[in-house]
């Protein structure tokens, strides 16, 4: 979906905010917000594509007006009420009946393995590549109402394959409970004059990694 | 992590965002889906032990060592793991060198994926909707604003973090830093240096 987290090339949003000195939370909240996304994941109900996809869906009034951790806030809610595991109910009152313990809840021992393992994406793939490095391709033209790794910048746009990086879960079926399926994944470099056309900047290739399923022939 | 009381103000007015972030963790602790402990080993980590200082080792090294350098172009998650740096969005690491033709910059336009195991957490302008929208149509006008003007016959190479490739950008060696140990280098190298919105501190 090309979505208000769709935001390659769109104008408007003014200068870049830079601050000196920023600390690594501006509130606490932002701290265990992180905290609770990443415990609620290790839960194992949905994948990091679903929850990629949850923070793309919520209203573009709402994306464009919060902050990255509130969208997490925000997204990490949706994903508990669509996994029955809070209900409104609980929301509202901000209290809940005690439960047992879930039988995947990340104890605090395991902490450091299960973030220094992180959950690798790469699988096998038998089928042959389609493509070589070099090989003129184009991002297919594809608007999907679903989750997708496609930026709505490069679809459509001519590039060159840089380098094939073996296969890798597909989002775009995964984020939706269509299993893993992976696909060969490849950086494709576009000239910004072939994304931008006139007034590109001299001087500058965007590069991008896309999944066989994106390409087409050139 | 402790609370933060110093709003000059009392409970009950308490930001939101606060609010609404203690109420969920109230009930996923008492419907035993969370640890509150977990949540904060979690916290601990990104706040004090995984961050930018992690890369600066990994730059630091390929500048003195032309073997480890060769394999960090060529797998950059073992290499990286060699010197103890894996995990959570780290897990498919790719090191891209700068060269005095080309100029790197990465960015992530669909969300804020980037190399937590050698970076750390993203700062708030890498996740803002300007960079994300702006690098890939001006990258050289965006660089302007962190004060890198590099000039026209540099190409600039913008990598969208579109995938689970997590990308460290290698800058070049400042001159006269020959002789400096690996120390002292790491300490030129900075976080934006290693987005590609820098360059190294200069030698003082």
């Amino acid at each position: 979906m090309n979505g208000p987290h769709d935001l390659g090339g769109r104008m408007g949003f003014g200068p870049i905010p830079l601050e000196v000195d920023e600390p690594i939370f501006h509130a606490d909240w932002e701290a265990r917000a992180l905290g609770i996304t990443l415990t609620c994941g290790a839960l194992g109900h949905w994948t990091l594509d679903e929850s990629r996809h949850a923070r793309e869906s919520l209203p573009p009034a709402v994306y464009y007006s919060a902050s990255y951790y509130e969208i997490w806030e925000r997204a990490l809610e949706a994903l508990l009420l669509r996994h029955a595991l809070v209900t409104e109910d609980d929301l509202a009152r901000g209290q809940a009946a005690a439960g047992e313990a879930h039988p995947r809840r990340l104890p605090a021992a395991r902490v450091p393995a299960v973030l220094a393992s992180g959950g690798p994406t790469d699988r096998p793939v038998a089928t042959p590549a389609r493509f070589q490095p070099g090989d003129r391709v184009r991002a297919r033209l594809m608007h999907p109402k679903t989750h997708t790794r496609m930026p709505g910048y490069l679809t459509g746009r001519p590039g060159v394959i840089e380098a094939d990086r073996g296969g890798f879960v597909l989002p775009d079926s995964n984020a939706h409970g269509g299993g893993e399926n992976p696909e060969r994944l490849y950086t494709v470099v576009f000239e910004a004059a072939r994304v931008w056309g006139q007034g590109a900047e001299p001087g500058v290739t965007i590069s991008a990694d896309l999944w066989e399923s994106y390409l087409e022939p050139a | 992590m402790p609370h933060d009381h110093d709003h000059g103000d009392h409970d009950n007015h308490l930001d939101p965002m606060d609010a609404r972030v203690r109420a969920l963790e109230t009930i996923l602790v008492q419907k035993g889906l969370i640890d509150p402990a977990a949540v904060d080993a979690i916290i601990d980590t990104y706040a004090n032990k995984v961050g930018p200082r992690n890369g600066a080792q990994v730059v630091a090294r390929a500048w003195t060592d032309p073997e480890f350098a060769a394999w960090l172009a060529r797998d950059a998650t073992a290499a990286i793991a060699d010197m103890g740096f894996t995990g959570r969005q780290g897990e498919h690491m790719q090191a891209v060198f700068n060269t005095p033709d080309q100029h790197n910059v990465i960015v992530c336009t669909l969300c804020s994926c980037y190399p937590w195991s050698v970076l750390g957490l993203p700062p708030v302008w890498y996740k803002s909707p300007a960079y994300r929208a702006r690098v890939v149509i001006e990258p050289r006008a965006v660089l302007a604003e962190f004060g890198l003007t590099l000039p026209v016959s540099t190409r600039i190479r913008v990598w969208d973090s579109t995938a689970e490739l997590r990308y460290l950008v290698v800058p070049m060696r400042p001159e006269g830093t020959e002789g400096m140990d690996l120390t002292a280098l790491a300490d030129l190298v900075t976080r934006e240096a290693m987005v590609g919105t820098g360059l190294p501190r200069l030698p003082a």
